[in-house]
Formats: C-alpha cells, structure tokens, sequence
C-alpha cells in the first residue's frame, strides 16, 4: 500500500476543534464535514487539496476533544496519510479506526514543507520527499492495522473477517 | 530488554513473549465499558456491524451515570437506547438507577476489576483500575463498539515514567494531593502516551482510595495508564470484591524507563489546582489571598468512595457550612451511600447543612445537581477544572481533596483543616 501526493504543512498543537470546529458537528456526512476542515487555521486547504494529498505537522497533532469527526473530517477531504513528530492518543486511535493512516516520524515531521511532493509505503513505513530527494524510515505499520486501513475502518474490517 | 508492568500484561493479552514501546498490538479484552453518554454511540456503530452479539455477555459493563436519574428527555432517550441493548444481549453488568454508581468507583467495588486485566472503556478515566495492578485505558467509541463485538483492542506499547514513593503523609494528605502534586510537576502532557508506574516502600502508606484517586488522575497527565503494584492491600480488596482470579504481574528488574521521580509524601502538602488546568498547582500555604467559594463539591469518580467520605464527616462533624455557601455531597456508589449512612456520615453532613445525593456524576461535567452561574466559584474533589467544566464559562473550578473541600465549605473560603483548630 502507497500514498502520494502534495503536503499541507502544519505546526504545533493542532488541535480538533480547528481541524472540524465544533458548530458543525450538528453533521455526520463526511462529505459536508470535509468542507469546513482545518478552516480556521487555513480557508484555502479545503480549495486547493486534491484527493491523495498529505498532510504534515509538528508535535501533539489532534489534541483536545476526542470527536471522531476529526479524522473523518480529514480523510473525506482527500487526504490520504498524516505524518506527524507525535499524535494525541485518542486522536491516534480514531483515526486508525477509521481507517485513517497516520504515521509518526519527528525527523520527517520537522524536514517536509509544504508543497513538497512526498511518497510513503506503508509496508516499509519508508517516507520519501521526492522534492528534497530525501527518505526517512517512520514505523510500518503491522499486518493487521494495514488491514483495518485497507478495509477503510474497524467496523469494515470486523465485518470482513 | 525487560518490560515495565503495563508491557507484560499487554504481552501476554496479545499472546506474545515480549512486547516493546512503540510496537502495535492487538490483545485480547477482560472487559469493555460504556456509560450513558457514549454507549449510545458505540451501540450505533455496533448495528453497522455485521457480528450481531456481544463476545462475552459477562465482559461487558454498561453503567448509567452521567446524567441519571434522567435529567431531561435527551438523557432519558439515551438510556433508554442502552436499556434495551442490555436487554437484548442479556448483559450481565448492566447498572441502572437502583444498583448503579459512577463508573470507576462502582467496577472495582462489584469485582469486575482485578490484577493482570486488559480493561478498555469509552470514558477517559478508564484508568483507574490501575490502582489494582490492571491495565487499563480510555477509548473513542467505534473501540467500544469493536471491543464489544469482537473482544479485542489494539494498542500501541507504551513506554513508562517511574514514580518513586517514599515516606509518609502527614495527616490531611491524601492521595489527591499525591497526584495534583505529580500534575504541577510534569504538566497535562507530562505523561502523554507513556504509563505512569507508582512504585515504593511509601505505597504502603496509601489506602486503596488513595491509589483509585491517584490512577483516576492519570490521564490529567495525558497518560495512558497508570498502575500500583499488587500488594497485601490490593489482594486484601480483590478477596474482598471479587471473584475473579486475579494474576500479579512485577516489572522486570532491567525495564527501561524514560523518566523516574522519587515522591516523599512526608513533604507533601494541601495542594489546590487553580483555574482552568489541573497542573496549575499551588500548596495551601502558597495560596495567600482569601479565595471566596459559592461551592463545594465533594464527590466524582476521583474522591466519592467511602474514605473521602469520612475525611470529609470527620471535618464537618458538629460544624456549620458557611452561609450562602452550598455544600454538594455525592457518595460514588449504592454501597458506598448505605455504609455512609451505617457509619452516620450522612446524619454529620446534613446536619452541618449539606445535602447529600443519590450517586451520579452529575456536576463534575457540568451535568445537572450544581450547575455554576456566571463568576462563581467552586471547590471540588473533581479532576477536571477546564473553562466552563462546571456550569458557565466565567465560573470557576479549584481541584482539591475532600478535607479541603470540607474545611471550605464551613470557612467559605479555600482553607485548610489547620484553620479549624484541626
Ligand atoms: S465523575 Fe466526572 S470524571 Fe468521573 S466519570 Fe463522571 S463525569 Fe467523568
């Protein structure tokens, strides 16, 4: 399994009241969620991201209430893997649970900069900035969370088996 | 590389010889909680699945207690959902008005909780039942629901700080301020993601309703987990409690951990968490102005068993709460209610000018039974003090131990028992 695409950078502490502010979770539909994504921080990313597309920060991303619409919010928009220097712990399991790849990688979180263009093979859990030309080694992720992703989310991936 | 405790219970749920931080497991579950809040959720995504039963009618805990009884028609629906879910899948632990206590305090108590567990719940302060040497931890709903169905987690290993502790307490330090203190020092994301391990000869000087206090408190650390040792104590609640077979696990002698802190309680005092985060600790003789309360609470998942109650009996006995002040007591559980009432406790707080509830969560989250109008101030055994946690978001939330709750309530103002010639 791969991901490819062009980054949206991000800093410290992004927490899930900006990634999907709390005056739409009067919503369930991924797809409406997705439209109000990361506004707060950054009106343009919803125009400008592009289905695949990556998103980077830095420490503590997903902080804060624990709304599984965050991650929801995040993958309906496009994007197709978050690599970060560390994730906040329930974030980190809805969005695994939700069939969200997530990887943590400081040295990768820290070098990447938006718009570089970057690759990530989730069997190796190698990252490449094909821009930089530089490659990192982030965790792979095991057999059986590779699965929860592929079958987009735990409640898939129950069913499946 | 030897394994901290939480490593080795989490290695042998996973049917592993060893695990090590950062590595994602998948283990194996003893129990799966849900309250009245976020059991509807998990029951919601349950139906979405094609497995239509629960894995274990006996591991699953379903608890009424945030905002029962029902406070408005919205909680009245929700605990109607998990009702008839409990029904249906005849569910063993189902707690209802009648039977049911907050959460964290009524599981040990009915035995659900033992040494050596796996425990996940779809509340943050799942942590708790590390006090008996279990792992365990908060979780997001669709993990309750897929741990319901499927009697499995994953988790990613954490790695561990080391908790040193050493001495004993002087006689108005209880176990909150052992953890408000731990809080202070290393901040609400001193512990984030890792297991915070207590260990020492000091523990012996630490009731089990200290140690729940302490464990509750972990994830105001942004632990994972927290978790004691099994001791004489422990044992000595488990044979109590339950009757489940309990299984001791010890940190090997060569694990690693990522930070270590030696605690001597001997030097702990009063210690009081201002607003609005809980490591915003000041000791009580570091607080010089008079700080003016509308309320004291004294209850929750953190301070409402049966010790705390009688701290708090021992201080108000033949006082006065303060005029205009209001004094809100909440025994955690059913039982912990009927032996406060057997011991007289109850009589001491009403008639000191308290009231005295039926077991809910209920103001700890802003709920109902002490909802905060704008610009007051309460203090309360609570663990979370965040803006608007109680009632409006210009009220005000002190986090503190029942003795200083109590010895409040009757200064109107946050005191110690010192203050009462006590
Ligand atoms: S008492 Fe408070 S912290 Fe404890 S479970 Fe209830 S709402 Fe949560």
């Amino acid at each position: 399994m791969n991901a490819k695409g062009t980054v949206f950078k991000y800093g410290d502490n992004v927490d899930t009241d900006v990634i999907i502010p709390a005056r739409y979770l009067n919503s369930s539909d991924p797809a409406e969620l997705a439209t109000h994504c990361m506004e707060d921080i950054d009106k343009e990313f919803i125009n400008k991201v592009n289905k695949g597309d990556i998103m980077v920060a830095n420490k503590n991303f997903g902080c804060g209430s624990s709304r599984e619409h965050a991650p929801i919010a995040i993958k309906a928009a496009g994007i197709s893997c978050v690599i970060a220097e560390t994730f906040a712990r329930i974030f980190y399991r809805n969005s695994i649970n939700i069939g969200l790849p997530i990887i943590e990688c400081p040295e990768a979180a820290k070098a990447i900069e938006s718009g570089d263009e970057v690759e990530i093979d989730f069997d190796s859990g190698v990252i490449k900035d094909i821009t930089k030309g530089t490659s990192y080694q982030g965790q792979a992720f095991p057999p059986f969370m590779q699965k929860i992703i592929k079958a987009e989310g735990l409640v898939n991936y129950i069913n499946n088996k | 590389m030897g394994m901290t405790m939480t490593q080795k219970i989490l290695a042998v749920h996973a049917g592993l010889d060893t695990v090590t931080a950062g590595q994602l497991i998948e283990a194996d579950l003893d129990l799966v909680l849900g309250n009245d809040i976020t059991s509807p959720v998990a029951i919601h995504e349950m139906d979405k699945m094609t497995v239509k039963t629960v894995f274990d009618k006996d591991k699953v805990a379903l608890v009424m207690d945030h905002f029962i009884p029902n406070k408005d028609i919205k909680s009245a629906e929700h605990c109607k959902c998990v009702r008839e879910f409990a029904c249906k899948h005849d569910i063993t632990n189902y707690f209802d008005v009648g039977q049911m206590g907050i959460e964290h305090a009524l599981l040990p108590e009915q035995g659900l909780t033992v040494a050596g567990d796996v425990i996940i719940g779809a509340d943050s302060h799942t942590c708790t039942y590390g006090a008996l040497g279990a792992f365990s931890t908060g979780v997001g709903s669709t993990d309750m629901a897929a741990g319901m169905a499927t009697g499995k987690a994953w988790f990613k290993v954490p790695s561990a700080i080391k908790f040193n502790i050493i001495g004993k307490p002087s006689k108005w330090v209880s176990g909150k301020d052992v953890i408000l203190h731990i809080i202070g020092m290393i901040g609400v994301d001193g512990a984030l993601y890792k297991s915070m391990e207590f260990v020492g000869e000091g523990l012996s000087n630490l009731s089990m309703d200290d140690r729940f206090t302490i464990a509750n408190m972990a994830i105001e650390a942004g632990g994972k987990n927290g978790i004691f040792p099994v001791d004489d104590k422990a044992i000595a609640y488990m044979e109590e409690h339950s009757k489940r077979p309990y299984k001791v696990y010890e940190a090997d002698a060569d694990a690693e951990y990522e930070e270590e802190y030696t605690i001597d309680l001997s030097t702990l005092e009063p210690t009081i968490a201002f607003p609005h985060l809980p490591e915003n600790t000041k000791t009580i003789s570091e607080i010089k102005e008079d700080i003016v309360i509308d309320q004291a609470v004294i209850g929750s998942c953190t301070n409402g068993r049966i010790d705390d109650l009688r701290c708090a009996a021992e201080i108000l006995k033949g006082q006065k709460v303060k005029k205009n002040v209001r004094c809100i007591v909440i025994p955690a559980t059913q039982s912990i209610y009927l032996q406060a009432m057997e011991e007289g406790l109850l009589k001491i707080f009403i008639e000191a000018g308290a009231v005295v509830s039926t077991p809910t969560c209920g103001p700890c989250l802003g709920g109902y039974m002490g909802i905060l109008a704008e610009g007051e101030r309460c203090i309360s055994t609570t663990n979370r003090n965040f803006v608007g946690r109680m009632g409006h978001v210009d009220s005000e939330v002190y986090l503190a131990s029942p003795a200083i709750a109590a010895a409040s309530a009757i200064t109107g103002k946050i005191s110690a028992p010192a203050e009462l010639g006590l």
